[in-house]
């Protein structure tokens, strides 16, 4: 259930090193400010569990954990809308080469569930890929149902 | 709180109890080492029981997929115990809760090795 108070709005921004830890500090921001935007607990693991997908796989598919390459981090919601960025410097995939986790051939795969899950858990997503290079994931939940 | 497994055994079954965390990282490595472990001492009969487990990710859900299908082909089985309701529903949209043998209380789940 969403909620339907009127927030300050905020918006926070890290570059974060291609660490695990780094995913542990974007969760716990992420569900900080989802929280103070008034999210319920549900909705808070959904977002919490989003945002680390998306981290892990910029961190460990996009910069491949290499300590020179950063992962840019946002997240804030205004009256209506909760959204995350993250970017980060790989060499980007194709994104039309997604398989599908929930084909009979591919349940009893031991990855490639993470997009599903964030587009599971997100009222919306996005994927580009970066004019710089690397790849850029926009996750957006809505504040008040539409 | 990252994880923490306890292994006991009941009768010829072997239970894990898992609390806390199964994500990328610690979390799922700790898992996998359990399980290989217990594959490696022939033990056939495996109950994972995740009622104190508060979070699971893609890679901690990849971790039960390996246990699950590296139990079966050595012959045993593994089966699940006290999935709260985020983990359960988990499983549902990965449609994978129809895969497990999921019991909610362990006597029962014993009994059913």
């Amino acid at each position: 259930m969403r909620e339907n108070k009127q927030q300050v709005p905020e918006t926070v921004e890290r570059f974060l090193d291609s660490t695990l830890d780094s995913v542990d500090s974007a969760e716990e921001i992420a569900v900080g400010v989802a929280q103070r935007a008034g999210f319920d607990d549900d909705n808070l693991t959904r977002i919490g569990m989003a945002v680390r997908e998306s981290m892990v796989n910029a961190v460990v598919h996009g910069n491949r954990y290499n300590a020179h390459k950063k992962v840019r981090f946002s997240v804030g919601h205004n009256t209506h809308l909760f959204t995350v960025r993250i970017s980060d410097e790989g060499e980007g995939f194709d994104f039309e080469s997604l398989p599908d986790p929930l084909a009979p051939e591919n349940i009893m795969r031991t990855s490639g569930r993470g997009i599903f899950l964030i587009r599971s858990f997100m009222d919306e997503f996005q994927m580009r890929h970066l004019e710089r290079g690397g790849t850029e994931v926009t996750l957006v939940k809505y504040l008040v149902s539409k | 709180m990252s994880i923490k497994l306890n292994t006991r055994q009941v009768g010829d079954v072997s239970v894990v109890d898992v609390a806390g965390r199964i994500t990328l990282g610690e979390g799922s490595s700790a898992l996998r080492d359990t399980m290989r472990d217990m594959v490696g001492k022939n033990q056939k009969k495996i109950l994972l029981n995740l009622g104190e487990v508060s979070y699971i990710d893609s890679s901690g859900i990849g971790e039960l997929v390996s246990g699950f299908t590296t139990v079966t082909n050595s012959g045993g089985q593994l089966k699940l115990l006290n999935l709260n309701k985020r983990v359960k529903d988990l499983l549902q949209i990965t449609k994978l809760y129809t895969v497990f043998d999921v019991h909610e209380d362990e006597a029962g789940a014993i009994r059913s090795f």
